[in-house]
């Protein structure tokens, strides 16, 4: 036994490590605070409706962000289209449908395995199986099977190569375990009430998911979803091994697209040595945060608002 | 229920037209319409295991089409101390310098990240009034939601700036005179710290949620027993919840390793083996970013080789993630 200490010094540990936990916490808000406010006395004057709307140019006066703001939208559209039925549907089976069998174990222990592994190996696996399809369709560009126009909307090419297609699915990759997981935390927050409920009206099993459960966890789904879709907006190292830094100059017209991403546009003009492309790439990072707080803001309003307790 | 006698029995009521209601679904009707689904979303959750197996054979077909070059050997890939694979005559590939670049990062996100990351988490959970959380969970969440490479362009612009600065003039003097220690553009120190915030959310908010599952009751035990605030959060709730801090601990470090974006803009491009954090380092992650934005042909062992580095970034992740899961399941405290 250690020594009974005397309830002065005991006090005084107690306020000493209140100081410390404030301390803490603190150094984590001015790191935010130094973060932002760096970035905005950065790239704030260089910021204009004219940079929004320009595309890349090797002066930095006249550089903008247009085709990497539209191919960042493209990208992810595809990617949320491809993750999140994917991924609801997955954790719908594993929550609601599976038996506790070996398998559904591995399934399980597989994602939560996938959730971390690193991202630019994600990008590895895009490159081979999306942009060059394991090589099935040769390795030159001219071997690549048309169809369609290459003007239309419609038009498809295979192998992807580094086109927004291949971009959004190899994306899909990287956050589908995280809206799984989401998903599940979701479904598995339903009281299980309402499911004997439905079961006991005689309802089938896809009837008590689709009409009772779902609907209960829409909330939780959406507010992981979209959590995600900020997690995919981000995401640049998968990307920059599918197609490496792209200079386009048009925006994307169809999935074959080629396609620039904002967070790589950003990257490209940060690792220049000269700060005038310095102050561009932080005002390219204010619009990015713009879009992530919209994002982060609309989940936090379906959080809060949408979220009637269940009794 | 209505009661059955409730039904009039003198003038019979019109008989409804049942037709508008539609054929009832036969029973093998509906039970086919639930089995499609289900097939289906059985074949959902498959996907997440051709996931993976696909990324196993990719990475071990193009690792093993690497070892195959005559420049490369098992031995020197896993002991050789050089890893200069694109300049020179004499190409060497042993991976320990980029690991080592990795590894040193990593323990300077670490070593800010965890302490921080830990301290904060016990605040929230257990110190910080409700209104307080209210403010400051939002807060580490929009940090979460940054782009890493938004932390590169700080360590590059702000860190790295800051330490030149502040730092260097407290060195002069310090090291051999022929290569003095000094903070240069590129460093390991700068690029450690911005991984260090940017794995400090995940820290704070994975470890606050184990420290919040620890149940009331064996706090108000502790205070029963004249535990100060201290006593009851740090000998009480922090062990009882060490799982699940454990695994956030684990599952940040993975984070930290697999981090690109801050590595490839502010550590450098110098593969070597060093302790030293002002020095200029290459992680593997940095090295496969060099190699895909390169113009190395893509059947050259250059660009093979960068396979090989993925592997071993994935299996080094992989076996901390596992370390993690059976840590939650091997030492979690079960109170009911």
């Amino acid at each position: 036994m250690a020594r009974a200490r005397s309830s002065a010094t005991r006090l005084l540990q107690d306020r000493a490590f209140l100081l410390t936990c404030l301390v803490a916490t603190n150094v984590a808000i001015v790191v935010l605070f130094v973060l932002l406010a760096s970035i905005f006395w950065q790239g704030w004057d260089t910021l204009s409706w004219k940079f929004i709307t320009s595309f890349a140019s090797r002066k930095p006066a006249e550089a903008g962000i247009l085709a990497p703001l539209m191919g960042s939208i493209w990208v992810c559209s595809i990617c949320g289209i491809a993750a999140l039925p994917l991924g609801v549907g997955t954790a719908i089976y594993l929550e609601e449908f599976a038996k506790r069998s070996a398998f559904t174990r591995i399934i399980q222990t597989n994602i939560m395995n996938l959730a971390g592994v690193p991202s630019i190996v994600y990008g590895i696996l895009g490159l081979t199986a999306f942009a060059r399809m394991f090589g099935t369709f040769g390795t030159n560009v001219k071997d690549s099977i048309s169809v369609g126009n290459e003007e239309s909307l419609f038009f498809l090419r295979l192998p992807f190569g580094s086109s927004v297609l291949a971009g959004g699915l190899t994306l899909m990759l990287v956050i589908l375990p995280v809206v799984i997981i989401s998903t599940q935390e979701a479904l598995r927050a339903v009281p299980s009430s309402l499911r004997a409920g439905a079961m006991a009206l005689g309802a089938t099993r896809w009837q008590t998911v689709w009409g009772i459960t779902l609907p209960a966890a829409i909330p939780g789904i959406m507010t992981g979803a979209i959590l995600s879709m900020s997690r995919a907006i981000g995401e640049s190292a998968p990307l920059l091994v599918l197609g490496g830094l792209l200079l386009v100059f048009n925006t994307p017209t169809n999935l074959m697209s080629d396609f620039a991403i904002l967070p790589l546009q950003i990257y490209n003009w940060a690792q220049r040595p000269q700060d005038e492309f310095h102050y561009i790439a932080a005002s390219a990072i204010i619009i990015q945060l713009v879009v992530l707080l919209v994002f982060n803001g609309i989940a936090i309003f379906i959080r809060q608002k949408l979220q009637k307790p269940l009794q | 229920m209505r009661p059955v006698t409730s039904v009039p029995s003198s003038a019979p009521a019109p008989l409804r037209d049942l037709s508008k209601l539609g054929r009832p679904k036969s029973v093998s009707a509906r039970s086919t319409r639930e089995s499609i689904i289900v097939g289906t979303l059985a074949v959902a959750a498959t996907f997440s295991i051709l996931v993976t197996t696909t990324i196993i054979l990719v990475l071990a077909t193009e690792t093993i089409g690497f070892f195959e070059f005559p420049d490369v050997s098992i031995r020197e890939f896993f002991t050789g101390l050089e890893w200069n694979p694109l300049l020179g005559s004499e190409k060497h590939f042993g991976i320990l310098p980029l690991v080592c670049g990795t590894l040193l990062v990593t323990a300077i996100a670490a070593s800010f990240a965890l302490p921080v990351g830990l301290i904060a988490a016990i605040y929230l959970s257990e110190y910080a009034s409700p209104r307080v959380r209210a403010t400051l969970k939002p807060a580490l969440e929009v940090l979460a939601g940054i782009p890493t490479v938004v932390y590169g362009f700080f360590a590059l612009t702000i860190i790295t700036p800051l330490l030149q600065k502040q730092v260097n003039p407290l060195l002069a003097g310090f090291g051999p005179t022929d290569s003095p220690v000094a903070f240069g553009n590129y460093n390991a120190l700068s690029a450690g710290l911005a991984t260090g915030i940017m794995i400090l959310p995940i820290v704070c908010s994975l470890s606050e949620d184990a420290l919040r599952a620890v149940p009331r009751s064996l706090r108000d035990g502790a205070f029963a027993l004249g535990g100060t605030r201290f006593d009851v959060s740090v000998k009480v709730v922090v062990p009882a919840a060490l799982s699940g801090i454990v695994a956030a601990f684990l599952l940040a470090i993975s984070r930290a390793i697999g981090e690109t974006m801050i590595v490839a803009l502010a550590a450098g491009g110098v593969a070597q083996i060093t302790a030293n954090p002002a020095a200029e380092v290459q992680t593997m992650t940095a090295y496969m970013v060099q190699i895909f934005l390169g113009d190395a042909p893509a059947t050259g062992v250059e660009y093979k080789s960068s396979y090989a580095v993925a592997s071993t970034l994935f299996v080094i992740t992989l076996v901390i993630t596992m370390i993690g899961q059976w840590v939650l399941r091997r030492f979690r405290e079960e109170y009911d």
